[in-house]
């Protein structure tokens, strides 16, 4: 392999390991506080996408505004939806959420089918944003460089949001336990709400980036870079938002330089990220990041 | 005692007549569009019982029955087709050469569907159900879609991503229904044994079913395998009743709508399972017209919505778990004790009358 | 002089940082009823997870029989002849009070799944003799006229006999009881005691009892072992534990005070 090849892979691998950072913090936020795999998490990408791409088509809206507006409409989406499907049910069985959050997951995509069609849309870039540089012998785009540039400034951001704010740290306080927490006067459903919120924005974010790097949109876009930010976040250690950003940019890493250097065996990518799922599981289930400790009965 | 033992006996007697009756009327007066769905409905029904005693009895978590069907399915298809519809249809990539000549009758090939489909659940359970809930479900979902993959990629095997047409075409009733009676009634008596009231032990407190003996992982991946073999076996029926599969049929979506059924008919519950198959497999016809363009006393055409039925069925999936959680049936079943004890009070009640 | 039945060397439990357990030895005799007190948060429950192979110890050994099973599965230990009770009751919450004691009998089942689904003779006779034997059992506690109610159903003490009971068919030599009688009143807890008493010389078990009732633990325990935050404090038979200053100071003084 060449060295401006191998430069070029590196480079995709932190592009697609910011996404996925990005993505998976959602995941660990909501399943760290509530103990839920939030499967509409994946969904929020899309509609941010859809939200963006109607806005600058049929609005004809900047695109700056039209971003603003997509993560906004998305964090409202990601609260409505703790309200409605999850909070009537926090204290029934886990396996009874689950359904519900898979229940939710399915009425968005299907309903993007409905509302849009299913098949899939060139995403407009907006020219600001997305150019070529070049830079001696190879060019690449805008966006490499932009997207870790987002990402790394909205990481610092939640890292500060949560151990500086009195509400990140009530979200931690909640998520260590949610009884005592109420006990020291803080309010459990406004920090699941801005959970929600802070993690649907995120999503909203990557779903984007995402949509600007590969530029297209279709109602079931989320579902398999949802599953592979989820692995990702299990694979930092879930609950650990440090944990979701670095087994976001090593699945990418990984991802990416499997399909480098083994060509031949590029139609298993999407099983690669499953088989690191299955056995992070069984080898160290609280994650690169996480504590293996024995669960109390 | 005996004699109600006996009067059950011939009830259940008369039900299965009457089942029988029904499929011999339904043979002859349904047309084929009529009859592919109710045998649909029977594969869903094998599907949500055998989902239902993993996780309605058993209390585990697992959303791979897509890729259990996906086994079953494409073991029958690779072993009924004739050689000749082999050679024309692999023409990316020849067939594997071990293959290319072999053809099997149907039930062998069938029953070895839901066999291989048992191997896959073993090999898979055994890691998977060292987990619990919702890492059971995204680690078992992980498997289902790493299967799908598999069978995208071994061409010379699955002719990958084209699929398989011309296989084998089974029509008649009677096939799907009696596997799907037999399964019903296997499953059953499971549920009725000593292994059926330990799956539940373990569902309800796996602490205090251990500290009872029970060894946890070995009753679990009993009930997993046996689980994954009916979904192999519903997948070799569908098959055989849509004769063409291909690897984007056995996606999570086919599993979401097994979970529905499970859910709508009450977890725990067999007989509420079979009442939701039919009732899911007839509404995703019956709705078809959503889908389709519309016209309203010829004034004002509605454009059709596709997607709309899934749309429908995740609300529906939502309202259950949200307001109904025990679903049609919750943990009841349908039984003749039931039966009986609301005519003998009919009964008394008349002779009340009368006095 | 008798073999103890069960004999833990040195055993500890850590979660994390925090120390359960630290170095408890403790003897039991066969047929003896022997009490683990000490307040809560002393390690007790964690000392029967690690003899029912709930938790392994992080050190230390446990022998039952003389032979080790430190780390044996939990469904093990129960074949081995180590029933137990729960703190919390687990019953299964499905299943009515028969069928409860039934799942005792299930890996003591001499016939296989298939022979169960196709109703054969030797499955169908085996499971016949189980119930038997359980309703039996039921009546030789009293509870014979509840067999068919749902477990949960019952009034919390007899929830309580429930649990003794479906230890008690698995065929243990040793029984472990989880606070038997939490929650009772004091007529509810001499009752206990009688029945406690009365399985152990009509079963032939040993039992192995955690206990805050002070009067049920004097009352029946033979002998006596105190943990105070995973350390034992104290050993003895009821007199030498009332009159020992360290317990008096640690532990029963703050009951009396209570009192």
């Amino acid at each position: 392999m060449s060295m401006d090849i191998l430069l070029q892979n590196i480079a995709n691998s932190i592009t697609l390991g910011s996404l996925y950072a990005l993505i998976a913090i959602g995941y660990t936020m909501v399943y760290g506080i509530i103990r839920l795999i939030n499967f509409a998490h994946a969904d929020l990408l899309m509609v941010a996408a859809y939200i963006a791409f109607y806005g600058i088509l049929i609005f004809t809206l900047p695109w700056w505004v039209a971003f603003l507006i997509a993560i906004a409409l998305t964090a409202l989406l990601g609260i409505s939806i703790e309200k409605v499907a999850y909070k009537p049910l926090r204290s029934s069985p886990r396996i009874t959420v689950l359904i519900s959050a898979i229940g939710v997951s399915f009425l968005l995509e299907n309903l993007g089918i409905v509302a849009i069609g299913a098949r899939p849309k060139p995403f407009p870039r907006p020219e600001e944003l997305v150019w070529n540089i070049h830079l001696g012998d190879i060019s690449f785009l805008s966006l490499t460089i932009i997207i870790p540039i987002v990402t790394f400034i909205l990481l610092a951001a939640i890292i500060f949001l949560v151990k500086k704010t009195k509400i990140g740290i009530a979200m931690r306080a909640v998520s260590k336990d949610v009884e005592t927490a109420g006990l020291m006067a803080v309010d459990a459903n406004r920090v699941i709400s801005t959970t929600f919120a802070v993690g649907s924005s995120l999503a909203a974010i990557g779903g984007i980036l995402w949509s600007m790097q590969y530029p297209q949109v279709d109602p079931l876009m989320g579902v398999f870079p949802g599953l592979k930010c989820f692995i990702a976040a299990v694979l930092g250690g879930i609950g650990s938002i440090p944990g979701a950003m670095l087994g976001g940019f090593v699945l990418g890493f990984l991802e990416i330089m499997l399909v480098a250097f083994f060509p031949h065996i590029s139609g298993y990518r999407d099983a690669f990220a499953f088989v690191i799922l299955i056995l992070i599981l069984l080898f160290r289930p609280g994650g690169i990041l996480g504590e293996n400790v024995v669960e109390k009965v | 005692m005996d004699e109600q033992l006996r009067t059950k006996f011939i009830l259940n007697i008369v039900f299965l007549l009457a089942v029988a009756l029904l499929i011999y009327w339904g043979q002859h007066n349904l047309n084929n569009f009529e009859i592919r769905i109710l045998n649909l409905a029977a594969i869903f029904a094998i599907l949500g019982v055998s989902l239902n005693l993993v996780l309605g009895f058993t209390g585990m978590f697992s959303l791979g029955h897509a890729g259990f069907m996906c086994v079953g399915a494409y073991t029958t298809a690779i072993l009924t087709m004739s050689p000749g519809s082999k050679a024309i249809i692999y023409f990316m990539e020849p067939i594997h050469p071990v293959l290319a000549n072999i053809q099997w009758p149907l039930l062998p090939a069938i029953l070895l569907g839901g066999i291989t489909a048992a191997v896959f659940g073993f090999v898979i359970g055994f890691p998977a159900l060292r987990l619990r809930d919702d890492y059971l479900a995204i680690a078992t979902l992980g498997f289902s879609e790493i299967i799908r993959i598999i069978v995208t990629n071994t061409i010379t095997i699955t002719n990958g991503a084209l699929g398989l047409k011309n296989i084998p075409s089974i029509k008649s009733l009677w096939i799907y229904w009696l596997a799907a009676i037999l399964t019903i009634l296997v499953i059953k008596r499971i549920l009725n044994s000593s292994w059926g009231y330990a799956f539940r032990a373990i569902r309800d407190n796996e602490i205090a079913a251990e500290a009872m003996g029970i060894n946890i992982f070995k009753h679990k991946l009993l009930s997993f395998t046996i689980g994954a073999f009916f979904a192999g076996l519903a997948g070799a029926l569908m098959a055989h009743l849509i004769t063409s599969v291909d690897p984007t049929m056995f996606r999570f979506l086919f599993t979401f709508q097994i979970l529905l059924i499970v859910v709508l008919g009450g977890m725990g519950s067999i007989s509420g399972s079979v009442v939701a198959a039919l009732i899911v497999t007839i509404g995703m016809e019956v709705l078809r017209i959503v889908e389709q363009p519309m016209d309203l006393f010829g004034v004002v055409e509605i454009p059709g919505l596709p997607g709309m039925r899934m749309v429908i069925f995740s609300i529906l999936l939502l309202l259950v778990i949200l307001f109904y959680r025990q679903g049609l049936m919750g943990t009841r079943e349908f039984n003749w004790d039931w039966l009986l004890n609301k005519l003998d009070r009919l009964k008394d009640r008349m002779r009340g009358e009368a006095a | 002089m008798n073999k103890p039945i069960l004999q833990t060397d040195n055993i500890s439990m850590q979660f994390g940082g925090l120390t359960a357990v630290s170095e408890l030895s403790i003897q039991v005799l066969p047929g003896e009823i022997v009490g683990l007190i000490g307040p809560n948060g002393a390690g007790k429950t964690t000392v029967f997870n690690m003899i029912t192979g709930v938790y392994t110890p992080t050190l230390g050994k446990i022998y039952y029989q003389g032979n080790e099973i430190t780390g044996l599965k939990p469904d093990r230990i129960t074949s081995l002849g180590v029933a137990r009770t729960f703190q919390n009751i687990r019953l299964f919450e499905s299943m009515s009070v028969l069928e409860n004691v039934m799942i005792s009998k299930h890996v003591r089942l001499n016939a296989s799944l298939a022979e169960a689904v196709l109703g054969l003779p030797r499955y169908t006779n085996n499971r016949k003799a189980q119930k038997e034997e359980c309703i039996e059992l039921l009546k030789r506690v009293e509870l014979e006229d509840v067999i068919n109610e749902p477990a949960v159903s019952l009034p919390y003490g007899k929830q309580r006999r429930l649990e003794i009971v479906r230890a008690l068919a698995t065929n243990p030599q040793l029984l472990l009881l989880d606070e038997p009688a939490a929650g009772m009143n004091p007529n509810e807890s001499i009752e206990l005691m009688q029945f406690i008493r009365r399985i152990r010389d009509e079963f032939h078990i040993t039992v192995l009892m955690i206990e805050h009732h002070m009067e049920v633990v004097m009352g029946i325990c033979e002998r006596i072992y105190v943990l105070d935050y995973g350390l034992t404090l104290a050993q003895g038979n009821p007199e030498q534990i009332q009159n020992n200053e360290k317990v008096i100071e640690a532990y029963l003084g703050v009951v009396e005070l209570d009192a």
